[in-house]
């Protein structure tokens, strides 16, 4: 299992979930993907389902109508899966604080989360140190 | 004698040879394909991870789906890729080979393009079923223009349908690229390869920004890895295939024609990596026009030539 755990550190595939953001955060997560931060040096790779997705990056606030959609995601992913909240709407306290149509405040009310990257939103450089805080809890 | 044919098929050019050396030539697409993007690109052990990262994996099952053919979709595709790329090998590397296996060939890959059509629309996946409808219209748009490019060298070799045979007559009447119908025939055929290998500009079934990831949409974990391994294993056998056909093969007689060989297959290979680099997606009815309109006649053309003799 440490074996596994350490080559699975060094080929993390991500799914990126839009649970009503504002776009900003994604954005920044496309970033990642340009000449200036290129996080495929790392064996990270954007993937267009959550079937082969080891990282479920979810953003925004999270409003009663996606809510059941993020969890029917978590469910169907391939178990062992990391889910990553960016931004501060998932965190709980941000500009739609107050809203009415806000389901996870923070994400944890809906699906298990790993780890949280705070800020509005959070910088490419935060993002990348985020994952790898995650990986390092991974033994 | 048995163990002589498990090891081919096993061992050297068949599965472990294939297989790493394939994940090695993805890496070099991958490495390739950051560079000219001005990237860094993964490092040089990525393909191997991420195949070995799958086995771990959860497999999961499509409910109300059938699950035989969802399951036996990537071992049969494999099996048929594993068994191509060992009579390509053994014919390109050993000098060996069996009768009439450029028809076993030819066979072999259509059964690859069928059992990914059967596995993704098993899934009833939206995505999955638009990919394998896709999948199918590439088939039969580029299968006519790869035959008739495969006819080429066998006419020139005086009608033997056997890559050994082909490649004698290579060695005593110099290579076929070097004759007007040759060279036509490999510039079809070379495209024809990326429309095999489903990159850039006839990457229709698997879309990734369109259809995200289409037919292999469903497929997680050690199922998945199959179908990563048979894709690696393509590009292994089909620019060899080329290389055999109208190159001359590679030859191990000294060092010179070792790394004349290598770089033959290399040059393909870039220049396969290019092209997907360089060229945007076509549409599905304009990549079908362009098989059917352009590339087949000139196939044709090519074919004619070679009865000529030319």
């Amino acid at each position: 299992m440490a074996l596994y755990n350490k080559i699975l550190k060094k080929s993390i595939w991500v799914f990126h979930a839009s649970a009503s953001p504002c776009n900003n955060c994604d954005i920044e997560i496309l970033d990642l993907l340009t000449p200036g931060y290129d996080i495929e040096r790392f064996g990270m790779k954007l993937v267009g389902s959550v079937r082969h997705a080891d990282v479920l990056l979810v953003t925004g606030i999270v409003s009663h109508k996606v809510a059941p959609r993020i969890k029917q995601l978590y469910e169907q992913a391939a178990k062992p899966i990391f889910v990553v909240g960016i931004g501060s709407c998932t965190t709980g306290g941000t500009t739609f604080k107050q809203s009415y149509n806000r389901a996870g405040a923070p994400l944890d009310k809906i699906i298990p989360v790993n780890a949280y990257v705070p800020g509005c939103p959070p910088k490419p450089e935060a993002m990348i140190d985020g994952i790898v805080k995650l990986l390092g809890t991974l033994k | 004698m048995i163990f002589k044919y498990l090891f081919y098929l096993l061992i050297f050019p068949g599965f472990l040879f294939a297989s790493i050396f394939g994940m090695i030539v993805g890496w070099v697409d991958r490495k390739v394909s950051a560079r000219v993007q001005f990237r860094v690109g993964p490092p040089f052990f990525q393909n191997f991870l991420d195949v070995f990262k799958l086995w771990g994996k959860e497999v999961i099952l499509v409910k109300n789906s059938p699950y035989f053919i969802f399951i036996a979709a990537p071992i049969i595709a494999f099996a048929s890729v594993l068994i191509t790329s060992t009579l390509v090998g053994t014919a390109g590397f050993l000098h060996l080979g069996i009768g009439g296996d450029l028809i076993f060939i030819i066979y072999l890959m259509v059964i690859y393009s069928v059992a990914l059509i059967l596995g993704a629309s098993s899934t009833g996946n939206i995505y999955s079923s638009i990919g394998a409808g896709r999948e199918m219209k590439l088939l039969l748009a580029d299968e006519l223009a790869f035959i008739l490019v495969i006819l080429v060298p066998i006419i020139k070799s005086g009608y033997k349908i056997n890559l050994i045979d082909i490649l004698n007559f290579q060695h005593a009447n110099g290579m076929i690229i070097g004759s007007a119908s040759g060279i036509i025939a490999f510039i079809v055929g070379i495209i024809c390869l990326q429309a095999k290998m489903a990159m850039q500009p006839f990457d229709i079934p698997e879309a990734e920004t369109e259809i995200v990831g289409g037919p292999l949409m469903e497929y997680s974990g050690p199922l998945l890895a199959f179908w990563q391994l048979a894709h690696f294993m393509m590009y292994v056998f089909l620019p060899l295939l080329l290389v055999i056909l109208f190159w001359g093969g590679i030859s191990f007689s000294s060092v010179g024609s070792i790394i004349a060989g290598i770089l033959k297959y290399l040059l393909i290979v870039v220049l396969m990596i290019l092209m997907k680099n360089t060229n945007p997606r076509l549409r599905t009815d304009t990549a079908i026009g362009f098989f059917w309109k352009i590339a087949s006649p000139l196939a044709l053309v090519a074919v004619i030539l070679a009865i000529l003799g030319v």
